[in-house]
């Protein structure tokens, strides 16, 4: 059974993520990887929050403050550690540091926000690089769609040697030509960035960004970006917070109650990304995994279908139509074709036999209301996603099933149920985690993408 | 179309329900024994199952005793045919809209005269609602059975008694039906029933069965979802709207995202993303059809993903889909098809099954008669009472797919004996019996059909001919005509309604028909007359074959075998010569493969090598024709076989079919041939020579379904020789059919097509002697070319 537990280390979650002590400054995993790796050797010098952990990586994008520190490698072994840093200052990419996921519904944007910029760095700073980081972090919506998250911000974030804020923003996939073209008014192709991009998007739009911004995009691979995003913010915490929480007792309405844990020993896991459609990755390590399924029933299909059954025309009044419905009103349940349990079977009188099985007639399609399809229509892309993920980690032979994506923004429906299905279904052998920065994952393993370019020249 | 019968059409300009009159010749047949009543009420149709018997005349022949009629007049002949009344005990399955069950219960109550049946087992959703009215109207107390108990007692019940009951969906193949043969164990398999939720049920065994999984989106939801939706309220409708859209409009697609196909992944750009992932961002209207097929193509992939993945689970590749959501409608077997395909890489398919919706009644009906012990039997579909599949492609008829009104019906006899696998067959599993599927063949198909067509009237004429004393026999007989020529053209247009159309299905329709109208026998006095005649050629030709030498003997037992095989009425070309002239005999046979000498002389060559070495132990023989060909060619054979030291088992079969001889027939012809010949006499009484019926009443022969003794004897015997003999066994069956011990196949091609067809001439050769691989292997002659 997953080992994911609710924090224990009060020191460490409340510790700050940018001190540069070697001792301290760790976040939440430092203690344990410290532990393991009986040295902070290997990368401590840099004083970075995930430092000491970061060595067991393959790949370390996230480094690393410049600054000297105190450390107990050798003299030479030091001079090496501060070439290598050296070297990774000039091929620092340039800023601004973005990364981007480009779905089928919305597009996410991570942007870094440097806050340790010295007074000489802010006169040789070019206007509009200025421009770009005043608009985006003075505002919290852009234009009528975008929409920056700011409760998910990760402040004083230690990231390449430099500290700052990363902030999360989406708008819709529609908007993109829009964007693209902001791209090019405001001349960001003369800021020499790396623009990295990820998402379907990536391909789709390449062409624009290249003939309407003279844009460059670094395409990356969606579910790379996904799985390298994913650990790094959980291994860099929310802001002294676990990234990563689950449900106690799902099966009880009363008691159920939203539990804050760590992913640390995350492999094997099951990785459930609920975008516009659904992918199922079994994640072995951080660079071996495979897509087990997916399915085309996903948030695309509960906001589609419930534009078309209700009229609404976003995500969020959707979600507030549904929170108001009663979705037994639509479906069938077991008891309203036995009566009441289908013993022979174990079904139970309240399990829904036919989502929408009510609506097969007339009367009753006249009796019910919007909010009752809308939380029907949620129920039913729900209960689906989590019977195909419990079929897939009792295939895969693995206890620990992760949901992410923009379907469960603001959607504490979904997740609640999701975690019911699976203790439910599994009889208590498989755990529902979930994580707060839903579905940003993609474009934080994008903006790392950018940092790990500069690593390796 | 096909057998529905439109109830508006026969109730005199009256098209109300009430008022329908049911034509009780064509539904509801047999109501008078009627007992051990069952019946499945579902959502919009239901379905009866009753028990009956069936009286019907079948020809018995009986050996005169010759000691006392001496004198007689008939003494001249070997045996006397009677005509005598049997009682088949048969399975009735009807299927009709909910809508007329007040009138056909109604009916049933007047008709019904047997009354020692109490109750009435019910099953289906609609079990319930109707309760009340099955007491009332039929004073029987309504019993409820399990639903899925039943659907999986139907199922295996279909499983193991129909060939051809399984089917694989190809809608863009020449043939949109793919049967799959029957398999020798019909377990374990997986059972997806979409009706309006999903049930996923394992089964094991006849009576352990789990359901293991399941999902609240089934058909319900499509029809819900897609009401609401379309604002079309029937499910049939939801169907044609659906078959009429294009997804693609309201699916976001892979390329849709990506502007192509997610490459490393290897998911193409016409994959659907995210159902409905259009309507959530466009702002435009979007018509009935695109939706509804949007949503038939979320649901399908949705069960096809789930059944997948319970499949891989419970390591299960045989997987079968039923319930109102599939029911013979091509869109939803295509769409599940396709979505089996696409998420187990094709490594499961999709099956489906012809009387998909008869499982529930069949199920409930075998509850009810467990004390029967109906599945102590063999059963077999009666394709003279029965329906068959509907053609269900709305492109084709969209007529057909509007069934209100029609009612569809399902017959099964109890077979006599309960038929197993030959145990000789190398690989049961993989056996086809039949060597060319019609339903593939289309050039094949309209030759045949046209074949029987032409063929019928002589048949018409033979089945009078028959019963001279009978005086309403053209009038029976005319009814036969109708009723084959009438299914010939229902397989002219559905080849696929009775599993796969082959020669011999064709052939077995035929037989069923002329039994419907109490032709058992049409053939029973030519057999007669050509038995009597070729007797008394018996001991001359022995005799003859004794003076020869070994070698020169040899080759006159394989001429006379085939010379003898030549005499089949069966064949249009030989029955021609018949009729013209009655003197044909076994010389003129000789003479007409004349032509054949030299292949005769090389097949010679090859006969002695196949009999000089060390001898079988026992032969299994399927003969085929009566009269000559039985008497003048096999019995010879049979004897130097014996002679050498191998025992013979001669199986034929157990009711008549053409001018096959019989089991009755042979037993009465082998002790006259006895009291002539001492080698058989011997040979009968140690038991070297046994006679046995093959369980069948066909001109062909289906080695999956022989009987239960047959196989017996064979493994008792150590059987290492089989022999097949005549076209119908050795060509259009089991032409490629393999065996474990050394086979032998011959035949006369008494037919130019075929001849043609097989890259021979009329009257042209087929001797085929396999030995098993295992076995150093032989020369094997095929087609001889005359």
């Amino acid at each position: 059974m997953d080992k994911a537990k609710s924090m224990m280390d009060k020191n460490a979650s409340s510790g700050p993520y940018h001190v540069n002590n070697g001792q301290s400054q760790r976040g939440f995993h430092g203690h344990v990887a410290v532990a393991a790796n009986g040295s902070c050797s290997s990368s401590a010098p840099f004083g970075l929050n995930i430092g000491p952990n970061s060595s067991s990586f393959e790949s370390i994008h996230h480094l690393h403050r410049g600054d000297d520190v105190e450390c107990n490698g050798s003299p030479a072994k030091r001079c090496r550690l501060r070439r290598r840093t050296e070297s990774i200052r000039r091929s620092r990419p340039p800023f601004p540091w973005f990364g981007m996921d480009i779905g089928g519904t919305l597009v996410k944007l991570v942007y870094f926000e440097p806050v340790d910029i010295t007074a000489e760095e802010e006169q040789e700073e070019v206007e509009n690089l200025k421009s770009i980081r005043r608009y985006l972090t003075s505002n919290v919506a852009y234009g009528k769609t975008g929409v920056r998250d700011v409760h998910l911000e990760l402040r004083n974030l230690t990231i390449c040697g430099r500290t700052g804020n990363l902030h999360f923003i989406r708008f819709p996939t529609q908007a993109m030509p829009r964007f693209i073209q902001m791209g090019h008014d405001k001349n960001f192709s003369s800021l020499h960035t790396t623009l990295c991009a990820t998402g379907g998007g990536a391909y789709k739009f390449e062409n624009e960004f290249r003939t309407m911004a003279n844009l460059e995009l670094l395409k990356l691979d969606e579910l790379d970006c996904l799985i390298h995003g994913l650990l790094y913010v959980d291994r860099v915490g929310f802001n002294g917070h676990p990234e990563c929480y689950y449900f106690q007792n799902p099966s009880d309405t009363q008691s159920c109650m939203k539990t804050p844990c760590t992913l640390d020993n995350p492999f094997p896991m099951l990785l459930v990304n609920i975008g516009s459609g659904v992918s199922i990755l079994a994640v072995y390590s951080e660079n071996n995994y495979k897509r087990v399924t997916g399915t085309s029933l996903g948030g695309g299909t509960f906001l589609g279908l419930c534009c078309l059954l209700t009229g609404c025309e976003t995500f969020e009044e959707a979600l507030e139509m549904a929170s108001k419905g009663d979705s037994t009103n639509v479906d069938k349940l077991v008891k309203d074709i036995y009566g009441g349990d289908y013993e022979r079977f174990g079904l139970q009188g309240s399990a829904v036999a036919s989502s929408f099985g009510h609506m097969m007639s007339k009367e009753k399609r006249d009796s019910i209301s919007k909010e009752d399809l809308a939380r029907a229509t949620l129920v039913t892309i729900t209960n689906n996603i989590g019977s195909i993920a419990r079929m897939c980690a009792v295939n895969e032979k693995i206890e620990r099933v992760v949901f992410v994506g923009n379907f469960l923004r603001i959607n504490t429906v979904s997740t609640k149920l999701l975690a019911y299905a699976m203790d439910f279904w599994s009889k208590g052998q498989l755990r529902a985690l979930f994580l707060e920065h839903e579905g940003y994952f993609g474009a934080v393993g994008a903006l790392l993408e950018l940092l790990k370019a500069a690593e390796d020249p | 179309m096909a057998e529905g019968v439109r109830l508006d059409g026969t109730s005199g300009g009256h098209t109300m329900d009430k008022s329908i009159t049911l034509p009780p010749d064509e539904i509801f047949r047999n109501l008078a024994n009627a007992k051990r009543f069952a019946i499945d009420i579902g959502g919009s149709l239901t379905k009866l199952a009753y028990y009956s018997t069936v009286q019907h005349k079948v020809a018995k022949v009986r050996s005169f005793d010759h000691a006392t009629k001496v004198s007689e007049a008939s003494s001249d002949k070997l045996y006397e045919i009677s005509v005598q009344e049997e009682v088949t005990p048969r399975l009735h399955f009807i299927k009709f809209e909910n809508a007329y069950i007040e009138t056909c219960l109604d009916f049933i109550k007047d008709h019904l005269v047997n009354t020692e049946t109490k109750d009435i087992k019910a099953t289906g959703g609609g079990a319930h609602k109707f309760k009340e009215l099955i007491e009332r109207k039929l004073g029987l107390k309504v019993d409820k059975e399990d639903e899925m108990t039943c659907l999986i007692k139907g199922c295996n019940f279909v499983l193991k008694n129909i060939p051809h009951e399984a089917f694989v969906y190809a809608k863009h193949a020449d043939s949109e039906f793919r049967f799959q043969t029957t398999q020798p164990d019909i377990f374990p398999y997986l059972l997806v029933n979409i009706g309006s939720g999903v049930s996923i049920v394992k089964v094991e065994s006849e009576d352990n069965f789990e359901r293991i999984g399941g999902s609240s989106i089934g058909g319900g939801t499509f029809w819900g979802l897609g009401a609401l939706l379309t604002k079309t309220k029937r499910f049939d409708e939801l169907l044609q709207l659906a078959s009429k859209g294009q997804h693609t409009s309201v699916d976001m697609l892979v390329k849709d995202i990506y502007g192509g196909s997610y490459a490393s992944l290897g998911l193409t750009g016409d994959l659907i993303a995210s159902s409905f992932g259009k309507s959530a961002t466009a702002d435009r209207e979007f018509s009935k059809e695109d939706m509804s097929k949007s949503l038939l193509h979320m649901i399908s992939n949705d069960i096809g993903q789930l059944a997948c993945l319970y499949a891989k689970l419970h390591n299960l590749s045989r997987v079968y889909f039923g319930g109102f959501f599939i029911r013979g409608h091509p869109v939803t077997m295509h769409t599940i098809t396709y979505s089996i395909n696409f998420f187990t890489k094709g490594e499961v398919q999709a099956l489906f099954l012809r009387h998909e919706g008869y499982l529930g009644a069949i199920g409930a009906f075998l509850k009810g008669a467990e004390k029967d012990n109906p599945n102590q039997y063999s059963w077999g579909e009666n394709y003279a009472g029965s329906s068959g599949l509907m053609s269900v492609s709305p492109d084709m008829n969209p007529m057909q797919r509007a069934r209100s009104g029609t009612f569809d019906m399902l017959e099964m006899d109890r077979l006599e004996r309960q038929l197993v696998n030959l145990p000789l067959l190398l690989d049961p599993s993989s056996y086809v019996p039949d060597t060319v599927d019609l339903t593939e063949d289309a050039l094949a198909r309209e030759y045949w059909l046209y074949c029987f067509e032409e063929a019928l009237d002589g048949v018409v004429k033979r089945a009078v001919a028959s019963q001279p004393d009978t005086q309403e026999a053209a009038e029976r007989a005319e009814k036969f005509s109708q009723k084959y020529r009438h299914k010939l053209q229902t397989l002219r247009h559905q080849p696929f309604a009775y599993g796969s159309l082959t020669v011999r299905s064709l052939l077995d329709t035929r037989e069923h028909c002329l039994n419907e109208f109490n032709f058992p026998d049409p053939y029973s006095k030519i057999k007669q007359k050509e038995n009597d005649g070729a007797l008394k050629y018996y001991l001359k030709a022995v005799k003859a074959l004794e003076q020869l030498d070994w070698k020169e003997r040899q080759f006159a037992l394989v001429r006379g075998l085939l010379a003898g095989n030549v005499f089949d009425w069966g064949a249009k070309a030989v029955s021609d010569v018949l009729e013209s002239d009655p003197e044909f005999g076994f010389e003129e046979a000789k003479q007409q493969l004349e032509g054949i000498r030299t292949p005769c002389l090389w097949l010679s060559d090859l006969w002695c090598f196949l009999f000089q070495g060390p001898p079988h132990k026992c032969a299994l023989f399927f003969v085929d024709n009566s009269g000559v060909d039985i008497i003048l060619g096999v019995m010879p054979f049979v004897r130097e076989l014996l002679f050498r030291g191998t025992e013979v088992v001669l199986a034929s079969n157990s009711g008549p079919a053409l001018n096959d001889v019989t089991n009755g027939e042979l037993q009465i012809l082998t002790e006259r041939l006895a009291a002539m010949d001492p080698v058989i006499e011997t040979g009968l009484r140690d038991e070297r020579l046994t006679l046995v019926q093959s369980g069948s009443s066909s001109p062909c022969l289906d080695l999956s379904r022989l009987d239960k003794e047959l196989a017996m004897v064979v493994r008792e015997r150590q059987t290492d020789l089989v022999i097949i003999e005549g076209m119908g066994r050795a060509i259009h069956t089991n032409y490629y059919a393999m065996f474990s011990c050394e086979s032998l196949k011959m035949a006369v091609i008494k037919n130019a097509w075929l001849a043609d067809r097989l890259g021979g001439k009329l009257f042209s050769v087929v001797f085929k002697y396999e030995v098993p691989s295992e076995k150093p292997s032989q020369p094997s002659a095929a087609l001889t070319r005359s």
